[in-house]
């Protein structure tokens, strides 16, 4: 199966073997276990990147590879984000609620534990009770549950309701920006439970591990994210390599005609949405651990249309090309807006990079769009070419037959 | 007559009978003299003849004196007898002219008698001067006279309100004072009757000012006791567990000390922290105290011996809430007069919910005509060309700033606003052409493509707004006749602004619908959306269609933009903020039709108003459901209210 999967996507080992490589390289170079080159919040910033990849893999797949413009997938991985928030922050809160009342001449009864930690986090919204959105918040591994069930459950619901109705194309994205919307809006109220525009911060800080250095920390976000990007790699591949890979293409193509073949296109679209939707989730739990902090606005629906203009420049229907164009554009971005590259001093005017970065962006993306539709991917396509130049050409008449074997594997 | 009346009054007010007919003629210093002694030591019962002299000479400096009487600022020269404004400066008086208040020389301290008149006097100077402010020949000093009644309703008031009444010229202050009269009556009127009667006359009402004062005659009071007092008024009696929660019904119990104050958690932990010693405390060991019931039990063993006041269990708490019955009284002791007024204020409630369902939906109108104006364009360039441009809402940001800009330029507001209006068309419009022509001529069949092109023209443009405007918002201010509100009562009133815009939506409507329906542009655009090869064929060139049309929506998209401004603020993220609805709208009206966007517009604009009735305080909530709303509706019909059919609706 192994075998057939790397025929199928041969860009795999290449893959696997630049991020092995990549991991290998940060670890040499971090704080805790290198030469200390790279700054603990740089190896931060490289983690977080990793995510966005393994999100804009997902988000490949699920526009890419099966056609859905989806502009919801950033609200997947702000929910998986806050799924982990609500237990990073409910547990290290009780671990300083204890700390404060184990000094105490009685010590504290559950309820009262309880309510102290409740205060300590909602005062900041005007409330002392838990709402029941943090019923489960007490426990590592029900919150990790939620992580995959509410953007998987959320996902199957939209995707139910939308797909049985044949929301097609541009209307199905405006849909799902539509969600996005009226997330961000419910989450930004004081009473959603879930800290309105405070969000949920301090995530960074481990319960448990507080004596841990965050360089240490760090490093190991660091490995879980390329971990779980190459576990996503290796789990899209396989979804989009084989009969299914072909059904799924094929609904991009032309749904129609998928469906008059017989294929149950609106299963196959679910599983699609329902399982990039997780992987989003996951991706956002791995990555706001290192943010440390999330808050509505990361919810709202031009987080989503970046995720969407990543994959554009990177190249669409190539895994890798999804991951690039992630990589790319979010280094570069907060590398423009961080200060980090030079103003251009035109003598009348000079170019402060922070006030023109989005207008390079947005301009590169109308060209990309325009010129060149297949990304930095297709300049893989251009060394591979050239390297194996195509012989077959075009394959005349007999071309059926050549389909046919291909069938027959 | 007035003058009469007004005698009447006072001579009622300071107890005496006895009209003077010959009103003094002269200045008022003379009237003053007249009554030397009384001005300069007035007592309540004797200074009448005074007021009446000094009403009926109609002349006017009296309200001044009035005032500066009461307040202590009149003396009386004893140099020359006279009296004087006097305000203390060094060790003597700035004195002024009695009369026309102007400055009238100095005087020493021991020269100047001041004069102090009592708290009594006071209350009659104060009523004389209601008087006065209520016939004042200045309307706002009318106003102002009415608005310090109504806030502060007081029994003596009536008279000189009424007094007043008939020779109002104006008919709509005429008619408050009726009000307000009737309102005074009502709480301080002499017998049940006339107040039962005044209250009767008041439910046709729906005035702030109404709602107010019987509200004020209904006010009651919580009471607690064991039975229900017997000769008081009252209101209701309230249900344990319904109307009032078995704590509140406790803590009230304490307040009225019909009960022992409850222990707390807090005060059972610190009586515990307080007694602790040798590690345990009512013979239970500190660590087990983690557990309520140890706590309980440690209580109760230092209750015992006497040290803190015992715990109030659960159950002691519902018997002594059981014991006692939970009422409210009526501040007002005439059952009579509270019937009259609850049915009274129903009747006006009922009054004011109808006027508001009538408000809402004027608020509702305006709603939809901003979200229709804002979709309008959108409608004929998704609409109609199918083209998804995200670009949209810039296009709007790029008409408010072309109308900000003008307005910086022309500083008649009037005048800029109408050079503005055909200004932002032309460079919406110019701007239209160009992404038309530089982009989406290229993405025509490939439509995701388009919507994430116009994303990044959409960032790029709203960055420059910013990078040339600065981040904070720009105002755009409307002419002064379009300032101020249609006010049809305290319930429903509209601004003009709003009215404009709804005004404007209609236009546009209009012309729309014209251009597509009955011009040659119109025919040619609908031939070339519905199919580009045969209109082609037939000599229509569809570069050029697709062109115009995609100017023809950005450019009204500018005039929007304008209306927005106005009504908003111009901000780089006041189109962001209007794409998404403006979609839904379009989407949820039905794509490729004006009178489908309509709908969408009215139906959107409805509903979240619809909402926030339900919940005033959020609009935030208001908008997630009403999306969630749409996302359901798309649900029942995918094509939204009115779907195109046969041909045209293409798919």
């Amino acid at each position: 199966m192994i075998r057939s999967l790397v025929r199928d996507t041969p860009s795999i080992p290449w893959f696997l073997g630049i991020l092995a490589a990549f991991c290998l390289g940060v670890t040499l170079l971090s704080e805790a276990t290198g030469t200390g080159a790279l700054s603990t919040s740089f190896v931060k910033t490289l983690g977080k990147t990793l995510c966005l990849c393994l999100v804009a893999i997902a988000m490949d797949v699920v526009w890419g590879y099966c056609g859905i413009l989806s502009l919801g997938h950033m609200a997947f991985f702000g929910l998986g984000g806050y799924a982990i928030g609500m237990w990073l922050m409910y547990a290290r809160t009780e671990i300083i609620v204890a700390e404060s009342l184990a000094s105490a001449t009685i010590p504290p009864t559950p309820q009262e534990v309880e309510d102290a930690i409740a205060t300590q986090i909602f005062g900041v919204v005007g409330s002392n009770e838990f709402p029941w959105l943090w019923a489960f918040a007490d426990s590592f591994v029900l919150q990790l549950a939620m992580v995959v069930l509410v953007p998987g459950l959320l996902a199957l619901v939209f995707g139910w309701l939308a797909f049985r109705s044949r929301v097609t194309g541009v209307y199905l994205s405006i849909l799902t920006q539509a969600m996005t919307l009226a997330l961000s809006l419910y989450l930004f109220q004081n009473d959603s439970g879930l800290r309105g525009n405070n969000g949920l911060s301090g995530l960074q800080n481990l319960p448990g591990l507080g004596a841990v250095p965050q360089s240490v920390v760090s490093i190991t976000f660091f490995w879980a994210s390329a971990l779980a990007l190459a576990a996503g790699y290796l789990l899209f591949a396989w979804v989009v390599s084989g009969k299914m890979g072909s059904v799924i293409r094929g609904i991009r193509d032309d749904e129609a005609r998928v469906r008059f073949l017989g294929y149950h296109v609106e299963g196959f679209k679910l599983f699609v949405f329902t399982l990039t939707a997780i992987v989003a989730g996951l991706a956002g739990a791995l990555y706001y651990p290192q943010a440390g902090i999330i808050n509505p606005a990361e919810i709202a629906p031009i987080a989503s249309i970046y995720l969407a203009v990543w994959v554009a420049i990177g190249g669409r229907g190539r895994l890798y090309g999804a991951a690039i164009g992630a990589a790319f554009v979010s280094l570069l971005s907060s590398w423009f807006t961080g200060g980090g590259a030079p103003d251009i001093d035109l003598g009348i005017y000079e170019i402060r990079w922070t006030d023109w970065w989005l207008v390079l962006l947005g301009l590169s993306f109308v060209l990309v769009t325009l010129y060149a539709p297949k990304g930095i991917g297709g300049l893989v396509d251009l060394i591979a070419e050239r390297r194996a130049p195509r012989r077959t050409g075009d394959v005349g008449p007999d071309a059926g037959a050549l389909r046919k074997t291909e069938a027959a594997e | 007559m007035c003058r009469a009346l007004i005698l009447l009054i006072i001579s009622a007010l300071v107890g005496l009978a006895a009209p003077r007919a010959d009103a003094q003629s002269g200045t008022l210093q003379d009237i003053l003299q007249t009554h030397a002694g009384e001005v300069a030591d007035p007592g309540r019962r004797t200074v009448g003849p005074l007021m009446e002299d000094l009403a009926g000479s109609g002349l006017p400096g009296v309200a001044r004196f009035l005032e500066r009487w009461s307040d202590k600022q009149v003396v009386r020269n004893t140099g020359d007898g006279l009296f004087y404004y006097g305000t203390e400066d060094g060790d003597g008086y700035a004195l002024a002219d009695i009369a026309t208040d102007e400055p009238a020389g100095r005087a020493a301290a021991d020269a100047i008698e001041e004069i102090r008149p009592n708290g009594g006097v006071r209350r009659v100077i104060a009523g004389a001067l209601v008087q006065f402010q209520l016939s004042d020949p200045d309307r706002a000093a009318r106003v102002a006279a009415l608005d310090a009644i109504a806030r502060r309703p007081a029994a003596d008031q009536l008279e000189p309100l009424r007094a007043s009444i008939p020779d109002e010229p104006d008919p709509a202050l005429r008619a408050r004072k009726d009000r307000l009269a009737n309102l005074l009556t009502a709480r301080f009127g002499a017998d049940t009757e006339t107040r039962i009667a005044a209250i009767e006359r008041l439910s046709d009402a729906i005035d702030l000012e109404t709602r107010a004062g019987l509200s004020q005659i209904l006010s009651a009071e919580r009471g607690v006791a064991v039975n229900l007092p017997a000769d008081a008024n009252v209101a209701r009696v309230l249900e344990i567990g319904s109307d009032l929660s078995e704590a509140d019904a406790y803590s009230q119990l304490v307040e009225a000390d019909l009960a022992p104050p409850p222990v707390t958690n807090a005060g059972i932990r610190e009586a515990l922290a307080g007694a602790m010693a040798g590690g345990r405390v009512g013979g239970v060991p500190r660590a087990d105290l983690s557990d309520p019931a140890a706590r309980t039990r440690a209580y109760a063993a230092l209750a015992e011996a006497g040290t803190v006041p015992p715990l109030v269990t659960p159950e002691d708490r519902a018997v002594a809430v059981a014991d006692h019955v939970f009422y409210e009284l009526y501040n007002e002791p005439d059952p009579a007069v509270t019937d009259a007024a609850s049915a009274a204020l129903a009747e006006v409630e009922a009054r004011v919910g109808r006027h508001q369902v009538l408000d809402l939906g004027l608020d509702a109108i305006s709603l939809a005509s901003i979200y229709f104006l804002a979709a309008i364009g959108l409608a004929i360039t998704f609409g109609v060309m199918g083209v998804i441009n995200m670009a949209h809402g810039e296009f709007i940001m790029i008409g408010a700033y072309t109308a900000y800009v003008v307005q910086t330029i022309v500083p008649n507001y009037t005048l800029s606003l109408v050079v503005a209006l055909p200004l932002a068309f032309a460079v919406a419009f110019g701007a239209g052409v160009a992404l038309e022509r530089l982009v989406i001529r290229h993405l025509y069949h490939r439509p995701l493509e388009t919507l994430l092109a116009t994303f990044g023209i959409s960032i790029a443009l709203q960055q420059l707004a910013k990078n040339i405007f600065g981040t904070q918002a720009r105002p755009l201010t409307a002419p002064g006749w379009l300032d101020g509100a249609w006010v049809l009562n305290d319930v429903v009133a509209i601004s003009n602004i709003r009215i404009a815009i709804f005004a404007l939506a209609l236009v546009f409507l209009a012309v729309l619908l014209l251009i597509l329906k009955r011009t040659r542009l119109g025919l040619e655009v609908r031939a070339v959306t519905q199919n580009p090869g045969m209109a082609g064929s037939m000599g229509i060139d569809p570069g050029r269609i697709n062109m115009l049309t995609f100017g023809l929506g950005s450019g009204i998209a500018g005039v929007a933009g304008v209306a927005i401004g106005l009504y908003a603020q111009v901000t780089s993220e006041m189109g962001a903020n209007y794409i998404v609805q403006s979609f839904m709208t379009v989407v949820v009206g039905g794509v490729g039709n004006v009178w489908g966007t309509l709908a969408g517009a009215t139906l959107i604009g409805g509903l979240q108003k619809g909402i926030e009735w339900f919940n005033p305080s959020n609009t935030l909530a208001a908008q997630t459901y009403m999306i969630l709303f749409i996302i359901l509706f798309i649900q029942i019909r995918p094509k939204g209210i009115v779907a195109l059919k046969g041909r045209a609706a293409g798919d």
